[in-house]
């Protein structure tokens, strides 16, 4: 009866801990497999919660043949044996063990896109595990994810990608615009499993993660940019939560607006990149969350760039007494940046040459009495005719803004039209009457897109030179 | 820019016959154009030798002329028109040619004629090699680095400037013999050597290889004020080393970063720019796999196949945009027709991939090379569009009509993995499905990737589909399963065959579980603006897109697919018309087409088109949409033919001839009964399936006798056999694959051929005219040289033959076309073959006698009569002019190609000569083929010794018009006895000088060289004919066009009769 009882005791000893760490382990982050000495699939593990569930289910049903062994043991001992051995068989663990980790590891966690409007889009889930509500864009750049990704001016934003298959070459950390991926979310309709590019450094699946982006993945791409092209850019959730309660969501979707994204994206603190060779003018480059290709247009014609925060006081600026001033592009609605506007117009009020782009151009133009509004869907991609009133020249440009001058409310004693989108004729840049001052709605230095507006910073430093000579 | 208003009669030159590398998307480009300069109000002059061509139409241009491309003849329509402008860059580079020829000559400076669009100068610094070098230099834009030299040392020297490997062109050897790739000092020195020695001008060009290479090409359009934009960039999976004509390409480019697309963007509007094209034009890079490096391959300044492609592949019209830029608009006041709402001066932006997959002749040409090379071998294309690369990919394969549905259509499964990863070394048109085997082997991305070049993306990519068709094979078939294999476009068949379970399972299990085809638009722009005039593709899993209409009356009108030797652009013309034809009856018409080179697939021919293939499964899709009320399989060759069995499980009714009737005329026992009742003779024959069975007909009719396969177009497998060996080999070769239908054994009989073309109403019959073959029977009727009306057949006999057609197309219930061939042997009529559809003679027909027949058809098909369309029933009057059309060939292009001509067709166009007399028209129509004799008045003829008799004949005629004959000892001495000077030359065993350095020597004008009966066993027969055909030298195989010939010559003219078609 000891005996027994000493049987039954050890078998409970046996599957307690089976139990505990396989319930420990469902809401691990990390795949967990049966035994540390198994890693085959474990880099294959596309939902981690899935994978984990059904590793917990043969953590159970171990704990669960002790427990009947240990009672076998009580009534009939040499069952209690027989139970226990195949338990403890190596093979047959190993067996069960590789067929639910393969199991486990086809798991694809779901993701759902609700928008504001109550459309709902399953999907998978890709990248960072995590739940957001952000307004939802598109962008038809068929090239340049990663250029998107690390655009500050999605900030506040998720960006779906019209363009079907995205990570084709993989992560080339080189090609990033900032120093880290801004967008709230991404949607994609195929993430490309293989990556191949000379350039990659990782993939985008780990470049996701890394930089704690949630997305959703195997949606209708196409046709959720149908519904913003239609209803207008709006707000959506990211979430893997499939009980979500549409009915509490849709208020705090309303609810969510992008706020004073620029504080967040701007840099902390002021430095200076020495230009390569060349001319060396000296150009303050207002930082509203500036990709850095601005910088590196202006670095490559060989300026000094210095760039401040956005927070600055113009007067500081005026001080260090640059050769020119960049106002840089950035997130958000340009009317939030109040203190900004008013520093501007300070700006606008000496004769520094005055270059600026997109929130920049925006800014600019409120500073100086114009008005912005919001426009349907914005623009936002790499194949938007701009044309240049001044020479009648279309040429393609790289886009991304959802905000826009009103060319109506404009002075022309303050400011003309020099540039408007061939398409929907709205504002793509002014010049300003009897001042050093040209701006654009539209991204000259590209990345991603084409390059055809670089000529522009060649004009900025042709301003500045023609300003030094006077 | 506005309008140049001073352009008023523009002349717009085309592309002549259709050739390998020049085919059906020059008719598309030209229509487009012309179509968009007459919406401009501009008087329109055509020019164009090719009949089957839609832009030849007298509703598409104001003035037609169907003449021979020279610049003779295009001088002489200036004079007659007086075009105020000329639009060269719509014609392929034939069209290009012709006008750098007339600018140069300072012919249309003389006649205050101008070139529109881009100027002679650019042209020249596009296509001279020298100057292009020269330019790009100057612009800073890479070329590969290469050199000419005459000198080993001069080749060591200047390897060592630009790296090894290098590779090495012997200039003036056959198919560049004595070339090869060096990769270190000793070979280079070996091969240049060799090379040096073989060279008969003694010069090796050098040039650093770029083999391996990716290749991207820019579609770029440019303005007359210098507005430039990029339509669509383009990755050929292939690397650099395949012609981009073979190589399957993708749109957009997929393993290209942001910074490798701009770059190369950026380079493709530098050159533009330098060039200051204006109009359309095309870049082809190689890109380092492994650097930014790059280099211009070439540049196109012209519309091209690949601006097909793009065009077809984003919905940009380029053609369309090109002719308007020529009248001086630029890009920012053409408005997209597609969208009505953006310009043209936005780049398209794709929201789906494209796969082009090239249609190669080796099923034709079986004797060929199949190796793929910077020589374009294909003689159409297919094109899919999906919303992965996987599902195009898949769709391409299938909508090639090759017998080949998966990646799984040719076996390979004998080979190791050594021996697959040796055969992955040959570059042919299987190396994808060679790729898929080795995967399936478990050979690694990197050993296929170093062996092939090939990206890893597209590796992976079709491991996906290898790791499908293992998973379908290993079950179960989940829901789940089943949707992931449909997203990528596996069709029902496949998955039945990999999990067990027919087609007609798969596919209820699909219905049963929702899974079903939705169709996406092509709008050029992602979706961000609405479209007007979009187009369609499928996809799985997503929502539908296509507009739903309940018009009165929908009819669907089957495309053709590819063009294929056998089934060309004539198809194109027949669908095209017939969908005009139907919408101007009121109804609203769908398309299902996949070929990117055609009219059909242009956004604005049908009401709805669908970019689809041409399987039974992808129209059911369409059709349990859409509903038409009926669909049309007449027009579109055998490719529609094929559906029509299918169309009626799926209860489509078909309009016109019903299908029974159609079978009845393909069907051997049903055929014979109802030439019984009708009582029109036929050569004796019967059905087999087997070899033995062929021989027993064979014997019991006597030899020679005619074996094919049924229900095939182009006489494809068709043979003369002589002996029993011969069936033995013939039934092999027809057997490779597998035939559902018997295979026919007729007795040869040896007549004129006739062929007519014809509308039926059910009661009365429309013919418009009777053709006769200037080939004896045995040559097949798309090789024949065919004239218009029948010379030499006499009254009786045509009566006859307007008798026959009445009574078959009774018998067989036709309504709509008909196409009949007989053969007169005298006083005699034989039918030989009834195709209750449209055939390659139509559009040819058509055009010659003014009535046309397609559209006729059709609104006999809607229930019209022939009475009423204001016509009166049977044979039409004779035009009083003659026209001959005569077969283009492009055997040049395919190494090892039997050129001989059989029943078998092996053409790939035809031209059309037209004049008031028999004899100018013939010259016409060779000097439209591209035979331009006399130049160097020397000739050889080697002939049977069947045919010595007529070839004396031959010969005396040539002689009178100063040839000197060279002949083979036999042809020789048959030609001295009957008193006509020859000349012996030896053969090629024997020794020098032989019958091929005679050809070599680039003396020689034309030769003369009849096959022995069958199949011609002589190696020396097959080298001399195909030497002749690599040197360019014109070669005859049958007798009768070589007096054909002949006579042409002793009518040599120089001043033409030109007869304006459209004013038939």
């Amino acid at each position: 009866m000891v005996g027994r009882i000493v049987g039954l005791v050890c078998c409970l000893l046996c599957a307690f801990p089976f139990l505990v760490i396989g319930i420990y382990n469902r809401d691990s982050i990390e795949p967990v497999n049966f035994w540390s000495g198994d890693t085959s699939l474990k880099d294959k593990v596309k939902d981690v919660k899935g994978y984990n569930t059904e590793m917990t289910g043969l953590y159970k049903k171990c704990a669960f043949f002790f427990l009947m062994a240990g009672i076998l043991f009580v009534i009939f001992p040499i069952a209690g044996i027989f139970l226990l051995k195949p338990s403890c068989s190596c093979a047959i663990i190993k067996r069960l063990c590789r067929r639910t980790a393969k199991k486990g590891s086809r798991y694809q966690m779901k993701a759902f896109l609700i928008l504001e409007d109550g459309t709902v889009f399953e999907g998978t889930h890709i990248g960072a595990d995590k739940e957001i509500i952000s307004e939802i864009v598109f962008n038809t750049s068929m090239a340049g994810y990663l250029e998107v990704l690390t655009d500050p001016s999605y900030a506040g934003q998720a960006v779906c990608m019209t363009y079907p298959l995205i990570g084709n070459y993989g992560i080339c950390l080189e090609d990033m615009e900032s120093g880290r991926a801004w967008p709230d979310g991404f949607i994609v309709r195929e993430l490309s499993r293989n990556a191949s590019n000379f350039r990659k450094d990782i993939t985008i699946q780990e470049f996701l993660n890394n930089q704690g982006i949630p997305g959703i993945a195997g949606i209708d791409t196409r046709a959720l940019t149908k519904i913003l092209r239609r209803k207008g850019t709006m707000n959506g959730m990211i979430t893997t939560d499939a009980s979500y309660d549409i009915h509490s969501i849709l208020p705090r979707l309303k609810e969510y607006t992008t706020g004073r994204v620029v504080e967040k994206v701007t840099c902390t603190e002021k430095y200076t990149i020495q230009g390569s060779g060349g001319a060396g003018w000296r150009v303050a480059l207002w930082d509203f969350g500036a990709k850095d290709n601005i910088a590196g247009s202006l670095v490559r014609r060989g300026c000094d760039v210095t760039v401040y925060p956005a927070r600055t006081e113009a007067g500081k600026i005026i001080e260090d007494k640059p050769d020119g001033i960049m106002l840089s592009n950035g997130p958000g609605d340009p009317k939030e940046c109040t203190q900004i506007i008013r520093e501007i117009k300070k700006l606008y009020d000496t004769d520094i040459p005055i270059f600026a782009i997109c929130l920049g151009h925006q800014l600019m133009a409120l500073a100086t009495g114009a008005d912005t509004f919001k426009m349907k869907y914005g623009h936002r991609g790499g194949n938007h005719p701009v044309k240049d009133l001044e020479t009648g020249r279309v040429y393609i440009s790289s886009q991304n803004h959802g905000y826009v001058v009103d060319m109506d409310k404009l002075d022309p004693a303050v400011a003309v039209p020099a540039f408007v989108n061939v398409n929907d004729g709205t504002n793509e840049g002014l010049k300003y009457t009897g001042k050093n001052i040209f701006t654009v709605q539209y991204h000259p230095e590209a990345c991603p897109g084409p390059q055809d507006s670089g000529y522009l910073f060649d004009r900025f430093i042709q301003m500045m030179q023609t300003k030094k000579g006077e | 820019m506005p309008k140049d208003l001073s352009v008023k009669r523009v002349m717009v030159i085309g592309s002549g016959p259709i050739v390998i590398g020049q085919a059906a998307e020059f008719d598309y480009a030209g229509t487009q154009a012309c179509r968009s300069l007459k919406e401009e109000g501009v008087e329109v002059i055509l020019v164009n030798s090719n009949p089957a061509t839609i832009m030849t139409d007298k509703n598409i241009a104001d003035r037609v002329y169907i003449e021979p491309l020279t610049a003779k003849v295009l001088e002489q329509i200036i004079d007659k028109e007086k075009p105020d402008s000329i639009l060269p860059t719509l014609g392929g580079q034939a069209g290009l040619n012709l006008g750098m020829e007339l600018e140069e000559s300072g012919f249309l400076a003389s006649r205050g004629v101008r070139l529109l669009g881009t100027t002679a100068s650019t042209i020249r610094k596009a296509e001279d090699r020298q100057e292009f070098k020269d330019t790009m230099e100057r612009i800073g834009e890479p070329c590969a680095a290469s050199l000419v030299v005459e000198s080993v040392e001069d080749g060591v020297a200047f390897t060592r400037s630009i790296g090894y490997p290098v590779v090495l062109r012997p200039a003036y050897t056959l198919g560049g013999s004595g070339g090869g790739i060096a990769h270190n000092q000793t070979e280079l020195e070996n091969i240049l050597e060799n090379g040096l020695r073989l060279s008969r001008v003694g010069q090796v060009l050098v040039e650093r290889c770029i083999a391996g290479w990716k290749e991207i090409e820019y579609e770029v359009m440019r303005d007359g004020a210098g507005n430039c934009i990029t339509v669509c960039n383009m990755e050929n999976i292939d690397p650099v080393g395949v012609h981009t004509g073979d190589s399957i390409v993708v749109a957009p480019s997929q393993t290209l970063s942001d910074k490798e697309y701009q770059m190369l963007r950026s380079a493709a509007l530098n050159i533009i720019n330098e060039l200051q094209i204006t109009g359309g034009c095309n870049v082809q890079f190689a890109l380092h796999p492994a650097s930014f490096e790059y280099c211009v391959i070439e540049v196109n300044p012209r519309v091209s196949r690949s601006s097909a492609l793009a065009s077809k592949a984003t919905g940009y019209p380029i053609a369309k945009v090109a002719a308007k830029i020529a009248l001086g608009y630029t890009l920012d006041e053409i408005k997209n027709a597609i969208t009505g709402k953006t310009y043209a001066s936005f780049e398209p932006a794709l929201d789906y991939c494209v796969v082009k997959l090239p249609r190669l002749p080796f099923d034709k040409f079986i004797t060929a090379k199949r190796t793929l090379t910077t020589q374009m071998k294909a003689t159409g294309e297919v094109m899919s569009i999906c919303d992965s690369f996987e599902g195009a990919l898949m769709k391409a394969i299938r909508s090639l009509e090759q017998h080949v549905d998966s990646l799984l259509g040719y076996d390979f499964s004998a080979l190791s993995r050594e021996e697959l990863e040796e055969r992955l070394k040959k570059v042919d048109d299987q190396r994808i499905f060679v790729i898929a085997q080795a995967l399936r082997k478990g050979v690694d991305y990197d050993t296929i990737h170093e062996i092939t070049m090939i990206d890893r993306w597209f590796i992976d990519k079709i491991s996906i589909l290898v790791e499908m068709e293992q998973a379908l094979k290993e079950g179960p078939l989940t829901v789940e399963l089943l949707k992931e294999a449909k997203r990528i476009a596996f069709p029902d068949c496949v998955i039945g065959r990999l999990t067990g379970k027919s087609e007609e399972e798969i596919k209820k299990l699909r219905y049963r579980n929702g899974i079903v085809a939705a169709y996406k638009m092509v709008d050029t722009c992602a979706a961000e603006f609405e479209a007007s005039t979009p187009y369609y593709y499928s996809v799985y899993g997503s929502e539908n897109e296509a507009v739903e209409t309940n018009p009165p009356k929908k009819v669907l009108v089957l495309g053709s697919g590819p063009i294929r030797i056998g089934q060309g652009i004539e198809f194109d013309y027949c669908s095209v018309h017939a969908t005009w034809a139907f919408a101007k009856a009121g109804y609203e018409t769908i398309i299902i087409n996949n070929n990117p080179e055609t009219v059909s697939t242009d956004f604005d021919i049908a009401d709805k088109l669908y970019f689809e293939p041409l399987t039974p499964e992808d129209v059911e899709s369409i059709v349990r949409l859409e509903k038409p009320d009926g669909a049309v399989v007449q027009f579109g060759g055998q490719t529609a033919i094929k559906l029509t069995e299918s169309l009626m499980k799926m209860g489509v009714p078909i309009l016109g001839t019903k299908a029974e009737d159609v079978d009845a005329a393909e069907d051997r026992e049903l055929f014979d009964r109802i030439l019984e009742q009708t009582r029109i003779p036929r050569a004796a024959g019967g059905t087999v399936y087997t070899a033995e069975q062929a021989k027993e007909v064979a014997r019991r009719l006597g030899y020679p006798v005619l074996v094919r396969p049924s229900y095939v177009l182009g006489g494809q497998g068709m043979q003369i056999a002589i002996s029993d060996e011969e069936i033995e080999e013939f039934m092999n070769i027809i057997n490779r694959i597998s035939q559902d239908h018997p295979i026919l054994v007729d007795k040869y009989l040896q007549g004129k051929e006739i062929e007519v073309d014809a509308v039926c109403d059910g009661t009365d019959i429309l013919i418009p005219g009777i053709m006769e073959h200037i080939e004896r029977t045995g040559v097949h009727s798309g090789d024949s040289i065919s004239v218009y009306p029948a010379p030499t057949i006499t009254d009786t006999v045509k009566e006859k033959i307007a008798e026959y057609t009445r009574r078959l197309a009774k018998a067989l219930h036709v309504k709509g076309l008909i196409n009949i061939q007989f053969i007169a042997i005298g006083e005699e009529v034989y039918v030989i073959e009834v195709n209750p559809r449209s055939s390659r003679t139509v559009p040819y027909i058509s055009k010659v006698t003014g009535i046309p027949i397609v559209d006729l058809a059709t609104e006999v098909i809607i229930g019209k009569t022939i009475r009423e369309l204001g016509y009166e029933p049977g044979l039409q009057r004779e035009a009083d002019y003659f026209a001959i059309k005569m077969p283009v060939f492009s055997f040049e292009k395919i190494r090892g190609a039997e050129i001989s001509l059989g029943p078998e067709m092996k053409s790939t166009g035809e031209c059309l000569g037209i004049a008031k007399t028999f004899n100018e028209a013939l010259y016409k129509a060779f000097l439209g083929a591209g035979v331009d004799l006399p130049r160097h008045k020397q000739m050889i003829i080697t002939v049977k010794d069947a045919d010595k008799g007529e070839a004396i004949e031959i010969g005396r005629r040539f002689e009178k018009l100063g040839y000197t004959i060279y002949a083979t000892r036999s042809t020789c001495n048959a030609l001295k006895e009957a008193g006509v000077h020859a000349k012996k030359v030896n053969k090629i065993s024997q020794e020098s000088p032989t019958v091929m350095d005679l050809i070599l020597g680039h003396r020689i004008d034309l030769v003369i060289d009849t096959p022995t009966q069958g199949r011609d066993k002589s190696r020396d027969g097959f080298l001399i004919r195909r030497t002749a055909i690599e040197t360019g030298v014109n070669c005859i195989t049958a007798l009768d066009t070589a007096r054909a010939l002949v006579t042409s010559l002793e009518n040599k003219q120089e001043q033409f009769t030109l007869i304006d078609v459209a004013s038939i």
